[in-house]
């Protein structure tokens, strides 16, 4: 296996294990106020140091590791159901269906995605759980192209015919031959996609409109720190390399699974 | 060439319309109403008042109605009145986009300008340790987060070492400046935004040339070129990446949604006055015909950009069938 593939099955892992274990591993709850150790730097007690409150900024990221996570994994799963959804009855039934379908894809796609997201949030309340469906709902599109056009290859194959002349229904020929033989790439797709939703989440987390303190979030520190810039090094390091590894983490994983399943 | 681009431009009404409609239905079928934000601030509004503000922006007629009075309304270019500060919306955005847009064109030339060398030279030395070292920026580059990216440079290079600005596109005294300090000044103020808004990008064009490069150098009509005695240099520069080139200009025209939505996160850390830091304070205030018209002109733009790409790739490229 590739050096860097493995580099990213051991990051995604380690981020895993954070979030999994958190009320273990973190030694403080994320938010305990301690205003006599106001933004102290790194030591053995803290060590990435204190937040503005006086919170242990080590506690907060391992929490805030769960946060980003939950918000990743779940905004893609939605992404990828409505996307395989749509896709797939759009490849299979062709014609009109199809039409419609692409176009409203094509619509979608020329609006900045941040843009959309942001004009949403501003209807919603900024929940968590309304930035994991807002993220779903806008970042389908490259899902449903995908699996379209494997499926459009994949129906002219004799062995769908073969169940069509066993009387099989369109539901079952969709979800039990089409889908899991088109899934290769939307894998890939979807693992890039987490990478993709993090970042999404924690950027609106650092303009102040994704998940809202005082529940941590790796965006949320950041903006923190940056209120306390050129006093506070370690508000901006440690969340930001979070990010940034776990966004990595991801990427790495995608490429790998490209290499695994898409040989061209 | 001429037919090909009308037919296109007629192929666009459908996706305007389409356009419109998801931005219409975004903001009326969301819940919560636009006159929220009025009666937020006083919590005993009448019904009565209620009523009248509902009835001043035709809140109160049905939704088709208000969506096909809107469509006429943007079609003369009356994109509203902003719930802010009571200006036209079309001239707010109007003066924004150049800013956004200026920088975003001078990102592209940025990411052009190192991006294609770049994948060309790894793709030359494919496998060996500097393709791999570039690999490696690659991936560096599609996973740091643009903010924070911004935020370490303004701490680094603008509040430790004083180098550059960090705010805004003009220091306060610009209006003494001569013309080349007024350049220099302006210039100043933009490096740190232009350069992060260039990072990301920049990794995904680099990639996106090594691997046409790495296809193109396989393709017969080079081994043709090695055959008959060409030199590395001709055959790699004259052959192959004119070809490796083309579809280039098609990545370019689908990045543009993408550079116009990144353009609100720099805008609001380097509090520069362009689109996306507009759309940002029209969000946060609930400026709905901000929104609205900022959605609407951000989408036409992005469809522009695909068909001058589109249009651009099928000028250079013969093999395209205009059919």
């Amino acid at each position: 296996m590739n050096k860097l593939v493995f580099l990213g099955i051991i990051i995604v892992s380690f981020f895993a294990i954070l979030a999994i274990f958190a009320p273990l591993i973190a030694p403080y709850d994320p938010g305990q106020i301690d205003i006599e150790n106001v933004l102290t730097s790194p030591s053995k007690d803290h060590i990435f140091g204190t937040d503005s409150l006086g919170r242990d900024l080590f506690s907060r990221m391992v929490y805030g590791t769960r946060i980003s996570l939950l918000v990743g994994l779940i905004a893609v799963g939605i992404s990828a159901i409505i996307g395989i959804l749509l896709g797939s009855i759009a490849g299979y039934y062709g014609r009109w269906v199809d039409v419609v379908i692409m176009r409203f894809v094509d619509i979608m796609l020329c609006f900045p995605t941040f843009f959309l997201i942001l004009a949403v949030i501003a209807l919603l309340e900024p929940s968590i759980i309304n930035i994991m469906v807002i993220i779903g709902v806008t970042s389908w599109m490259g899902v449903a192209r995908l699996i379209r056009a494997e499926i459009l290859s994949l129906k002219e194959r004799d062995f769908i015919y073969a169940e069509r002349a066993i009387g099989a229904s369109d539901a079952r020929i969709i979800s039990r031959h089409l889908i899991p033989n088109a899934i290769a790439p939307v894998l890939v797709s979807i693992t890039l996609g987490i990478a993709a939703a993090i970042l999404v989440e924690s950027s609106l987390s650092f303009l102040g409109i994704g998940v809202q303190p005082p529940t941590p979030s790796w965006g949320n520190i950041l903006s923190e720190g940056k209120s306390v810039m050129g006093a506070a090094w370690w508000m901006l390091l440690f969340p930001g390399m979070a990010i940034f590894v776990t966004v990595m983490g991801y990427n790495l994983l995608g490429e790998g699974l490209r290499e695994k399943f898409l040989k061209t | 060439m001429i037919k090909y681009i009308i037919r296109r431009l007629i192929g666009l009404i459908p996706l305007l319309l389409g356009i419109t409609v998801i931005t219409f239905a975004v903001i009326h079928l969301a819940p919560g109403s636009p006159t929220d934000l009025e009666e937020q601030f006083n919590p005993k509004v009448s019904l009565e008042v209620r009523q009248r503000i509902a009835h001043l922006y035709g809140l109160d007629k049905p939704l088709h109605v208000q969506y096909t009075d809107w469509l006429g309304r943007l079609l003369r270019l009356d994109f509203g009145i902003s719930f802010v500060d009571s200006r036209p919306v079309i001239e707010k955005i109007g003066e924004r986009i150049p800013i956004t847009l200026g920088i975003n064109l001078a990102s592209i030339i940025l990411i052009l300008l190192i991006g294609i060398p770049i994948g060309v030279s790894s793709a030359v030395k494919e496998g060996a340790f500097y393709d791999r070292f570039m690999t490696v920026f690659v991936f560096i580059g599609f996973a740091m987060p643009t903010f924070w990216l911004s935020l370490i440079l303004m701490d680094l290079i603008g509040v430790r070492w004083g180098l550059l600005p960090i705010s805004g596109i003009k220091s306060l005294e610009f209006d003494k400046f001569s013309f080349f300090e007024k350049i220099i000044d302006i210039a100043r103020h933009l490096t740190l935004p232009i350069f992060v808004s260039a990072f990301g990008g920049l990794a995904g064009i680099s990639r996106y040339m090594r691997s046409n490069m790495v296809h193109v150098l396989k393709q017969d009509y080079i081994r043709t070129a090695r055959a008959k005695g060409l030199k590395e240099k001709d055959v790699i520069y004259k052959h192959a990446l004119k070809n490796a080139l083309l579809p280039v200009v098609t990545i370019l025209g689908l990045s543009i949604p993408g550079l116009i939505g990144g353009s609100v996160i720099f805008e609001s850390i380097f509090s520069i006055p362009g689109m996306g830091r507009l759309f940002y304070e029209s969000v946060m205030a609930r400026d709905y015909p901000v929104i609205m018209g900022g959605l609407v002109i951000t989408a036409i733009l992005t469809l522009l950009g695909n068909l001058l790409a589109d249009v651009s790739y099928a000028a250079v490229d013969p093999r395209i069938k205009l059919e």
